[in-house]
Protein backbone atom coordinates (compact mmCIF):
# COMPACT_ATOMS: atom_id res chain seq x y z
CA UNK A 1 0.00 0.00 0.00
CA UNK A 2 2.33 2.83 -1.07
CA UNK A 3 -0.28 5.54 -0.97
CA UNK A 4 -0.44 9.19 -0.74
CA UNK A 5 -2.88 9.43 2.00
CA UNK A 6 -2.35 13.37 1.78
CA UNK A 7 -4.08 13.73 -1.40
CA UNK A 8 -7.70 13.24 0.33
CA UNK A 9 -6.50 15.84 2.62
CA UNK A 10 -7.56 18.30 0.17
CA UNK A 11 -11.58 18.90 0.07
CA UNK A 12 -11.66 17.87 -4.08
CA UNK A 13 -10.43 14.70 -3.83
CA UNK A 14 -12.26 13.75 -0.50
CA UNK A 15 -15.72 14.71 -1.29
CA UNK A 16 -15.56 11.60 -4.10
CA UNK A 17 -13.68 9.44 -1.54
CA UNK A 18 -16.49 10.42 1.20
CA UNK A 19 -19.15 9.76 -1.67
CA UNK A 20 -17.93 6.08 -2.31
CA UNK A 21 -17.65 4.93 1.39
CA UNK A 22 -21.12 6.53 2.32
CA UNK A 23 -22.83 3.42 1.34
CA UNK A 24 -20.79 0.86 2.92
CA UNK A 25 -20.72 2.68 6.44
CA UNK A 26 -24.71 2.96 5.96
CA UNK A 27 -24.74 -1.36 4.90
CA UNK A 28 -22.41 -2.11 8.24
CA UNK A 29 -24.76 0.24 10.50
CA UNK A 30 -28.26 -1.40 8.71
CA UNK A 31 -26.40 -4.86 9.91
CA UNK A 32 -24.95 -4.21 12.85
CA UNK A 33 -28.05 -2.60 14.15
CA UNK A 34 -30.26 -5.04 13.00
CA UNK A 35 -28.33 -8.21 14.40
CA UNK A 36 -27.33 -5.74 17.38
CA UNK A 37 -31.17 -5.06 18.05
CA UNK A 38 -32.50 -8.78 17.68
CA UNK A 39 -29.80 -10.15 19.76
CA UNK A 40 -31.12 -7.24 22.27
CA UNK A 41 -34.77 -6.76 22.11
CA UNK A 42 -35.48 -10.86 21.06
CA UNK A 43 -33.45 -13.47 21.82
CA UNK A 44 -31.51 -11.72 25.22
CA UNK A 45 -33.34 -12.89 28.48
CA UNK A 46 -35.57 -11.07 31.05
CA UNK A 47 -33.05 -9.11 33.70
CA UNK A 48 -34.02 -11.05 36.98
CA UNK A 49 -33.28 -8.09 38.76
CA UNK A 50 -33.97 -5.28 36.31
CA UNK A 51 -37.00 -6.65 34.24
CA UNK A 52 -37.60 -5.60 30.45
CA UNK A 53 -36.06 -2.27 31.88
CA UNK A 54 -32.95 -3.01 31.31
CA UNK A 55 -32.86 -3.88 27.17
CA UNK A 56 -32.45 0.47 27.61
CA UNK A 57 -28.97 0.05 27.57
CA UNK A 58 -28.49 -1.58 24.54
CA UNK A 59 -29.43 2.00 23.04
CA UNK A 60 -27.70 4.42 26.26
CA UNK A 61 -24.40 2.70 26.69
CA UNK A 62 -23.55 2.89 22.33
CA UNK A 63 -25.20 6.85 22.97
CA UNK A 64 -22.79 7.72 25.63
CA UNK A 65 -19.99 5.71 24.44
CA UNK A 66 -20.16 8.03 20.91
CA UNK A 67 -21.10 11.19 22.77
CA UNK A 68 -17.68 11.29 24.52
CA UNK A 69 -15.70 9.29 21.59
CA UNK A 70 -17.10 11.84 18.94
CA UNK A 71 -15.65 14.55 21.07
CA UNK A 72 -12.28 13.43 21.35
CA UNK A 73 -12.77 12.58 17.70
CA UNK A 74 -13.59 16.69 17.30
CA UNK A 75 -10.54 17.63 19.45
CA UNK A 76 -8.25 15.44 17.06
CA UNK A 77 -9.23 17.09 14.14
CA UNK A 78 -9.22 20.49 15.92
CA UNK A 79 -5.80 19.56 16.81
CA UNK A 80 -4.84 18.55 13.59
CA UNK A 81 -6.56 21.75 11.50
CA UNK A 82 -4.51 23.92 14.37
CA UNK A 83 -0.98 22.52 13.83
CA UNK A 84 -0.97 21.87 10.19
CA UNK A 85 -3.59 24.28 8.74
CA UNK A 86 -5.54 21.85 7.07
CA UNK A 87 -9.06 23.14 5.40
CA UNK A 88 -10.92 19.25 5.62
CA UNK A 89 -10.16 18.99 9.80
CA UNK A 90 -12.44 21.92 10.26
CA UNK A 91 -14.66 21.01 7.95
CA UNK A 92 -14.73 17.06 9.64
CA UNK A 93 -15.06 19.54 13.44
CA UNK A 94 -18.31 20.96 12.25
CA UNK A 95 -19.36 17.63 10.37
CA UNK A 96 -18.99 15.88 13.50
CA UNK A 97 -20.90 18.29 16.16
CA UNK A 98 -24.28 17.67 15.59
CA UNK A 99 -24.37 13.84 15.76
CA UNK A 100 -22.04 14.22 18.90
CA UNK A 101 -25.16 16.79 20.25
CA UNK A 102 -27.70 13.99 19.18
CA UNK A 103 -25.68 11.33 21.04
CA UNK A 104 -25.48 12.76 24.45
CA UNK A 105 -29.22 14.36 24.28
CA UNK A 106 -30.16 10.46 23.59
CA UNK A 107 -27.71 8.58 26.26
CA UNK A 108 -29.10 11.82 28.95
CA UNK A 109 -32.78 10.91 27.29
CA UNK A 110 -32.77 6.98 27.80
CA UNK A 111 -30.97 7.30 31.00
CA UNK A 112 -33.63 9.41 31.98
CA UNK A 113 -36.46 6.48 30.80
CA UNK A 114 -34.15 4.33 33.05
CA UNK A 115 -33.56 6.12 35.95
CA UNK A 116 -37.53 6.38 36.24
CA UNK A 117 -37.87 2.98 36.81
CA UNK A 118 -34.63 1.58 38.13
CA UNK A 119 -33.82 4.83 40.58
CA UNK A 120 -37.20 6.09 41.14
CA UNK A 121 -36.10 9.69 39.73
CA UNK A 122 -36.12 10.93 35.85
CA UNK A 123 -33.07 13.10 37.17
CA UNK A 124 -30.76 12.94 40.02
CA UNK A 125 -27.52 15.61 40.33
CA UNK A 126 -25.05 12.55 39.96
CA UNK A 127 -21.05 13.41 39.07
CA UNK A 128 -22.23 11.14 35.73
CA UNK A 129 -24.73 12.82 34.76
CA UNK A 130 -23.76 16.39 35.40
CA UNK A 131 -21.05 15.92 33.30
CA UNK A 132 -22.81 14.71 30.51
CA UNK A 133 -25.23 17.65 30.62
CA UNK A 134 -22.11 20.11 30.46
CA UNK A 135 -20.76 18.02 27.46
CA UNK A 136 -24.44 18.66 25.73
CA UNK A 137 -23.56 22.75 26.76
CA UNK A 138 -19.90 22.21 24.95
CA UNK A 139 -21.74 20.58 21.89
CA UNK A 140 -24.08 23.09 21.61
CA UNK A 141 -21.59 25.96 22.69
CA UNK A 142 -19.51 24.36 19.79
CA UNK A 143 -22.05 24.83 17.65
CA UNK A 144 -23.16 28.08 18.57
CA UNK A 145 -19.92 29.65 18.41
CA UNK A 146 -18.96 28.43 14.92
CA UNK A 147 -22.45 29.15 13.22
CA UNK A 148 -21.82 32.97 14.74
CA UNK A 149 -18.45 33.66 12.89
CA UNK A 150 -19.70 34.27 9.17
CA UNK A 151 -15.45 33.90 7.93
CA UNK A 152 -15.16 29.59 7.59
CA UNK A 153 -11.45 30.01 8.33
CA UNK A 154 -12.10 32.24 11.61
CA UNK A 155 -15.20 29.77 12.49
CA UNK A 156 -13.24 26.38 11.80
CA UNK A 157 -10.36 28.07 14.16
CA UNK A 158 -12.06 29.32 17.07
CA UNK A 159 -14.13 25.86 17.19
CA UNK A 160 -10.81 24.07 17.80
CA UNK A 161 -9.87 26.09 20.18
CA UNK A 162 -12.98 25.90 22.19
CA UNK A 163 -13.31 22.06 21.14
CA UNK A 164 -9.63 21.51 22.84
CA UNK A 165 -10.53 23.55 25.66
CA UNK A 166 -13.68 21.92 26.48
CA UNK A 167 -11.59 17.64 25.88
CA UNK A 168 -10.71 18.21 29.66
CA UNK A 169 -14.44 17.37 30.73
CA UNK A 170 -14.43 14.29 28.95
CA UNK A 171 -11.89 12.23 31.47
CA UNK A 172 -14.19 13.94 33.97
CA UNK A 173 -16.75 12.24 32.68
CA UNK A 174 -15.38 9.05 31.95
CA UNK A 175 -13.82 8.60 35.40
CA UNK A 176 -16.25 10.28 37.36
CA UNK A 177 -17.80 6.90 38.83
CA UNK A 178 -14.76 5.34 39.87
CA UNK A 179 -13.59 9.21 41.61
CA UNK A 180 -16.86 9.69 43.09
CA UNK A 181 -19.37 7.51 44.84
CA UNK A 182 -21.75 8.08 42.57
CA UNK A 183 -25.77 6.74 41.98
CA UNK A 184 -24.36 5.93 38.07
CA UNK A 185 -23.12 2.47 38.38
CA UNK A 186 -19.59 1.84 37.55
CA UNK A 187 -18.57 0.10 34.01
CA UNK A 188 -19.76 -3.13 33.36
CA UNK A 189 -17.37 -3.70 30.40
CA UNK A 190 -13.54 -3.34 30.76
CA UNK A 191 -10.58 -3.96 28.68
CA UNK A 192 -8.38 -5.44 31.75
CA UNK A 193 -11.05 -7.01 33.89
CA UNK A 194 -13.69 -8.63 31.23
CA UNK A 195 -17.13 -8.05 31.36
CA UNK A 196 -19.09 -8.43 34.31
CA UNK A 197 -22.26 -9.34 32.08
CA UNK A 198 -23.70 -11.80 30.50
CA UNK A 199 -21.83 -12.73 26.90
CA UNK A 200 -24.95 -12.37 25.04
CA UNK A 201 -26.04 -9.39 26.17
CA UNK A 202 -22.15 -7.66 25.83
CA UNK A 203 -22.81 -8.93 22.17
CA UNK A 204 -25.95 -7.28 21.74
CA UNK A 205 -24.84 -3.57 23.40
CA UNK A 206 -21.22 -4.07 21.29
CA UNK A 207 -23.03 -4.48 17.94
CA UNK A 208 -25.10 -1.69 18.48
CA UNK A 209 -22.45 0.80 19.95
CA UNK A 210 -20.50 -0.37 16.42
CA UNK A 211 -23.98 0.51 14.54
CA UNK A 212 -24.23 3.69 16.06
CA UNK A 213 -20.06 4.20 14.80
CA UNK A 214 -20.50 3.53 11.40
CA UNK A 215 -23.99 5.61 11.30
CA UNK A 216 -21.86 8.43 12.88
CA UNK A 217 -19.50 7.84 9.81
CA UNK A 218 -22.15 7.89 7.27
CA UNK A 219 -23.69 10.71 8.39
CA UNK A 220 -20.25 13.11 9.33
CA UNK A 221 -19.37 12.05 5.66
CA UNK A 222 -22.56 12.85 3.83
CA UNK A 223 -22.58 16.24 6.15
CA UNK A 224 -19.29 16.80 5.48
CA UNK A 225 -19.80 16.35 1.47
CA UNK A 226 -22.36 19.07 2.15
CA UNK A 227 -19.97 21.41 4.10
CA UNK A 228 -16.94 20.86 1.40
CA UNK A 229 -20.01 21.83 -1.54
CA UNK A 230 -21.23 24.84 0.53
CA UNK A 231 -17.56 26.30 0.97
CA UNK A 232 -15.83 25.24 -2.27
CA UNK A 233 -18.93 26.59 -4.35
CA UNK A 234 -16.42 28.89 -6.06
CA UNK A 235 -14.26 26.19 -7.32
CA UNK A 236 -13.81 24.74 -10.64
CA UNK A 237 -14.45 21.59 -9.75
CA UNK A 238 -17.40 22.01 -8.06
CA UNK A 239 -18.45 24.16 -10.61
CA UNK A 240 -18.11 21.33 -13.26
CA UNK A 241 -19.63 19.03 -10.46
CA UNK A 242 -22.59 20.98 -10.66
CA UNK A 243 -22.76 20.97 -14.59
CA UNK A 244 -22.37 17.18 -14.87
CA UNK A 245 -24.98 16.24 -12.17
CA UNK A 246 -27.38 18.80 -13.82
CA UNK A 247 -26.72 17.02 -17.30
CA UNK A 248 -27.80 13.58 -15.46
CA UNK A 249 -31.08 15.41 -13.66
CA UNK A 250 -32.56 17.89 -16.67
CA UNK A 251 -34.73 19.35 -13.87
CA UNK A 252 -32.39 21.08 -12.13
CA UNK A 253 -30.08 22.06 -15.09
CA UNK A 254 -30.99 25.14 -15.11
CA UNK A 255 -30.07 26.31 -11.78
CA UNK A 256 -26.69 24.52 -12.00
CA UNK A 257 -25.58 26.43 -14.81
CA UNK A 258 -26.99 29.48 -13.28
CA UNK A 259 -24.91 28.68 -10.17
CA UNK A 260 -21.95 27.96 -12.29
CA UNK A 261 -21.52 30.92 -14.00
CA UNK B 1 7.29 39.84 33.61
CA UNK B 2 7.20 43.58 33.77
CA UNK B 3 5.27 43.28 30.59
CA UNK B 4 2.80 41.22 33.14
CA UNK B 5 2.51 44.39 35.49
CA UNK B 6 2.24 46.63 32.74
CA UNK B 7 -0.46 45.73 31.37
CA UNK B 8 -2.05 45.08 34.91
CA UNK B 9 -1.07 48.76 35.94
CA UNK B 10 -2.50 50.10 32.64
CA UNK B 11 -5.93 48.09 32.83
CA UNK B 12 -6.42 49.49 36.08
CA UNK B 13 -5.67 53.03 35.10
CA UNK B 14 -8.16 52.68 32.44
CA UNK B 15 -10.98 51.10 34.27
CA UNK B 16 -10.82 53.23 37.26
CA UNK B 17 -11.38 56.15 34.89
CA UNK B 18 -14.77 54.44 34.44
CA UNK B 19 -16.07 53.64 37.93
CA UNK B 20 -19.39 53.48 36.74
CA UNK B 21 -18.54 50.28 35.00
CA UNK B 22 -16.73 48.74 38.14
CA UNK B 23 -19.53 49.65 40.43
CA UNK B 24 -22.58 48.47 38.23
CA UNK B 25 -20.77 44.96 38.54
CA UNK B 26 -20.93 44.93 42.32
CA UNK B 27 -24.66 46.50 41.83
CA UNK B 28 -25.56 43.58 39.89
CA UNK B 29 -24.21 41.04 42.11
CA UNK B 30 -25.93 43.01 44.80
CA UNK B 31 -29.63 42.83 43.27
CA UNK B 32 -29.05 39.28 42.30
CA UNK B 33 -28.36 38.18 45.72
CA UNK B 34 -31.23 40.13 47.29
CA UNK B 35 -33.60 38.79 44.80
CA UNK B 36 -33.93 35.64 46.46
CA UNK B 37 -34.72 36.50 49.95
CA UNK B 38 -37.90 38.52 48.34
CA UNK B 39 -38.71 35.35 45.83
CA UNK B 40 -38.37 32.26 48.03
CA UNK B 41 -39.29 34.27 51.68
CA UNK B 42 -37.76 35.20 54.33
CA UNK B 43 -37.15 32.18 57.00
CA UNK B 44 -33.49 32.50 57.88
CA UNK B 45 -33.30 28.40 57.73
CA UNK B 46 -34.08 28.30 54.27
CA UNK B 47 -31.92 31.22 53.13
CA UNK B 48 -29.10 30.22 55.14
CA UNK B 49 -29.19 26.89 52.66
CA UNK B 50 -29.35 28.34 50.19
CA UNK B 51 -26.92 31.04 50.55
CA UNK B 52 -23.27 29.00 49.56
CA UNK B 53 -25.39 28.41 45.99
CA UNK B 54 -26.88 32.01 45.35
CA UNK B 55 -24.13 33.76 46.82
CA UNK B 56 -22.01 31.89 44.40
CA UNK B 57 -23.73 31.93 41.47
CA UNK B 58 -24.34 35.71 41.69
CA UNK B 59 -20.44 36.00 41.55
CA UNK B 60 -20.40 33.89 38.63
CA UNK B 61 -22.83 36.05 36.92
CA UNK B 62 -21.25 39.06 38.10
CA UNK B 63 -17.74 38.11 36.48
CA UNK B 64 -19.38 36.89 33.77
CA UNK B 65 -20.95 40.36 32.95
CA UNK B 66 -18.06 42.33 33.01
CA UNK B 67 -15.88 39.66 30.69
CA UNK B 68 -16.73 41.68 27.47
CA UNK B 69 -15.10 44.12 28.60
CA UNK B 70 -11.76 42.60 28.96
CA UNK B 71 -10.76 42.84 25.06
CA UNK B 72 -13.81 44.60 23.73
CA UNK B 73 -12.13 48.59 24.18
CA UNK B 74 -8.62 47.52 23.51
CA UNK B 75 -9.97 45.58 20.12
CA UNK B 76 -12.07 48.71 19.03
CA UNK B 77 -9.63 51.56 19.40
CA UNK B 78 -6.61 49.24 17.62
CA UNK B 79 -4.84 49.19 20.87
CA UNK B 80 -5.08 45.51 21.01
CA UNK B 81 -3.52 44.86 17.39
CA UNK B 82 -0.74 46.60 18.80
CA UNK B 83 -0.11 44.95 21.66
CA UNK B 84 -0.39 41.78 19.79
CA UNK B 85 2.28 43.12 17.57
CA UNK B 86 4.47 43.99 20.51
CA UNK B 87 7.43 41.38 20.58
CA UNK B 88 6.37 39.80 23.92
CA UNK B 89 3.98 36.89 23.94
CA UNK B 90 0.71 37.76 23.70
CA UNK B 91 -0.10 34.76 26.48
CA UNK B 92 1.94 37.07 28.97
CA UNK B 93 -0.19 40.16 28.38
CA UNK B 94 -3.44 38.26 28.08
CA UNK B 95 -2.24 36.84 31.78
CA UNK B 96 -2.00 40.83 32.78
CA UNK B 97 -5.37 41.33 31.14
CA UNK B 98 -6.58 38.58 33.41
CA UNK B 99 -5.33 39.92 36.57
CA UNK B 100 -6.47 43.31 35.87
CA UNK B 101 -10.03 41.67 35.83
CA UNK B 102 -9.58 39.99 38.36
CA UNK B 103 -8.60 43.01 40.64
CA UNK B 104 -11.55 45.30 39.54
CA UNK B 105 -14.06 42.37 39.70
CA UNK B 106 -13.01 39.18 41.92
CA UNK B 107 -11.53 41.02 44.15
CA UNK B 108 -14.17 43.16 45.31
CA UNK B 109 -16.71 40.91 44.81
CA UNK B 110 -14.98 39.06 47.84
CA UNK B 111 -15.00 41.81 49.90
CA UNK B 112 -18.62 42.28 49.20
CA UNK B 113 -19.79 39.10 49.63
CA UNK B 114 -19.63 38.57 53.59
CA UNK B 115 -22.03 41.71 53.71
CA UNK B 116 -24.55 39.83 51.50
CA UNK B 117 -24.13 36.76 53.42
CA UNK B 118 -25.02 38.66 56.61
CA UNK B 119 -28.45 39.92 54.56
CA UNK B 120 -28.84 35.51 54.20
CA UNK B 121 -28.03 34.60 58.08
CA UNK B 122 -24.63 33.28 57.69
CA UNK B 123 -22.35 32.49 60.84
CA UNK B 124 -19.15 34.21 61.40
CA UNK B 125 -16.53 31.34 60.08
CA UNK B 126 -18.31 30.96 57.25
CA UNK B 127 -18.55 34.42 55.85
CA UNK B 128 -14.71 34.51 55.89
CA UNK B 129 -14.98 30.73 54.50
CA UNK B 130 -17.22 32.27 51.76
CA UNK B 131 -14.92 35.31 51.09
CA UNK B 132 -12.03 33.07 50.83
CA UNK B 133 -13.52 30.60 48.42
CA UNK B 134 -14.77 33.39 46.23
CA UNK B 135 -10.77 35.21 46.62
CA UNK B 136 -9.80 31.57 45.88
CA UNK B 137 -12.02 30.87 43.12
CA UNK B 138 -12.34 34.20 40.74
CA UNK B 139 -9.22 34.19 39.33
CA UNK B 140 -9.88 30.75 37.47
CA UNK B 141 -12.89 32.46 36.26
CA UNK B 142 -11.20 35.64 35.00
CA UNK B 143 -9.12 33.02 33.29
CA UNK B 144 -11.41 30.54 31.66
CA UNK B 145 -13.62 33.65 30.97
CA UNK B 146 -10.68 35.11 28.72
CA UNK B 147 -11.34 32.45 26.81
CA UNK B 148 -14.58 33.02 26.00
CA UNK B 149 -14.25 36.27 25.55
CA UNK B 150 -11.49 36.20 23.00
CA UNK B 151 -13.28 33.75 21.28
CA UNK B 152 -16.40 35.83 20.87
CA UNK B 153 -14.20 39.07 20.10
CA UNK B 154 -16.14 41.06 17.68
CA UNK B 155 -18.94 38.37 17.20
CA UNK B 156 -23.07 39.99 16.35
CA UNK B 157 -24.57 38.24 19.99
CA UNK B 158 -21.47 38.08 21.76
CA UNK B 159 -22.91 38.45 25.28
CA UNK B 160 -25.33 35.37 25.12
CA UNK B 161 -22.98 33.20 22.97
CA UNK B 162 -20.38 34.35 25.72
CA UNK B 163 -22.08 32.86 28.67
CA UNK B 164 -22.95 29.82 26.51
CA UNK B 165 -19.23 28.79 26.29
CA UNK B 166 -18.02 30.37 29.49
CA UNK B 167 -20.96 29.18 32.04
CA UNK B 168 -20.74 25.15 31.23
CA UNK B 169 -17.04 25.71 31.99
CA UNK B 170 -17.51 27.48 34.97
CA UNK B 171 -19.52 24.36 36.70
CA UNK B 172 -16.09 23.15 38.66
CA UNK B 173 -15.43 26.10 40.34
CA UNK B 174 -19.19 26.32 40.92
CA UNK B 175 -19.31 23.30 42.92
CA UNK B 176 -16.07 23.44 45.20
CA UNK B 177 -16.57 27.18 45.88
CA UNK B 178 -20.48 26.37 46.83
CA UNK B 179 -18.74 23.14 48.74
CA UNK B 180 -16.27 24.83 50.71
CA UNK B 181 -19.00 27.53 52.12
CA UNK B 182 -21.64 24.87 52.74
CA UNK B 183 -18.98 22.11 54.50
CA UNK B 184 -18.45 25.22 56.83
CA UNK B 185 -21.63 25.79 57.52
CA UNK B 186 -22.15 21.99 58.48
CA UNK B 187 -19.52 21.94 60.53
CA UNK B 188 -17.35 20.03 58.18
CA UNK B 189 -13.63 21.04 57.72
CA UNK B 190 -13.64 23.17 54.24
CA UNK B 191 -10.23 22.84 53.06
CA UNK B 192 -10.17 20.01 51.04
CA UNK B 193 -12.79 22.44 49.01
CA UNK B 194 -10.61 25.16 49.50
CA UNK B 195 -7.64 23.30 48.04
CA UNK B 196 -9.20 22.27 45.05
CA UNK B 197 -10.43 25.72 44.27
CA UNK B 198 -6.77 26.80 44.23
CA UNK B 199 -5.47 24.24 42.39
CA UNK B 200 -7.98 25.07 39.48
CA UNK B 201 -7.26 28.87 39.61
CA UNK B 202 -3.35 27.73 39.72
CA UNK B 203 -4.43 25.44 36.38
CA UNK B 204 -6.98 28.29 34.90
CA UNK B 205 -4.80 31.01 35.81
CA UNK B 206 -1.72 29.57 34.10
CA UNK B 207 -2.89 27.34 31.27
CA UNK B 208 -6.27 29.70 29.97
CA UNK B 209 -4.06 33.36 29.07
CA UNK B 210 -2.52 30.55 26.06
CA UNK B 211 -5.65 29.48 24.75
CA UNK B 212 -7.19 32.79 25.00
CA UNK B 213 -3.98 34.15 23.05
CA UNK B 214 -4.72 31.48 20.53
CA UNK B 215 -7.87 32.60 20.61
CA UNK B 216 -7.85 36.63 20.31
CA UNK B 217 -5.03 35.69 16.88
CA UNK B 218 -7.41 33.57 15.17
CA UNK B 219 -10.20 36.96 15.85
CA UNK B 220 -7.05 39.41 14.76
CA UNK B 221 -6.27 38.02 11.63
Amino acid sequence: MNMNWYKFSAPSAFYPLAGKLIPWFWALAALFGTVGLWLGLVVAPIDFQQGEGYRIIFVHVGASWMSMFIYVVMAFWAAIGLAFNTRLSGMMTAALAPTGALFTFLALWTGAFWGKPMWGAWWVWDARLTSELILLFLYIGFIALTRAIDDPRRADKAGAVLALVGVINIPIIYFSVKWWNTLHQGASVSLSKGSSMAALMLWAMLLCALAMWMYTIAVSLIRVRGIILERERHTEWVKALLLQNAAAKPMIAPIAQREAK
Amino acid sequence: MSVVLHIIARDLRLALRRPADLASVLFFFIIVASLFPLGVGPEADLLRRLAPGVLWVGALLATMLSLPRMFADDFHDGALEQLALSPHPLGLIVLGKTLAHWLVSGLPLAALAPLLGLQFDLPVDTLLILSASILLGTPALSGIGAIGAALTLGLRGGGVLLSLLVLPLYIPVLIFGAGAVDASMNGINPHAHLFLLAALTVGGVVFAPFAAAAALKIALE
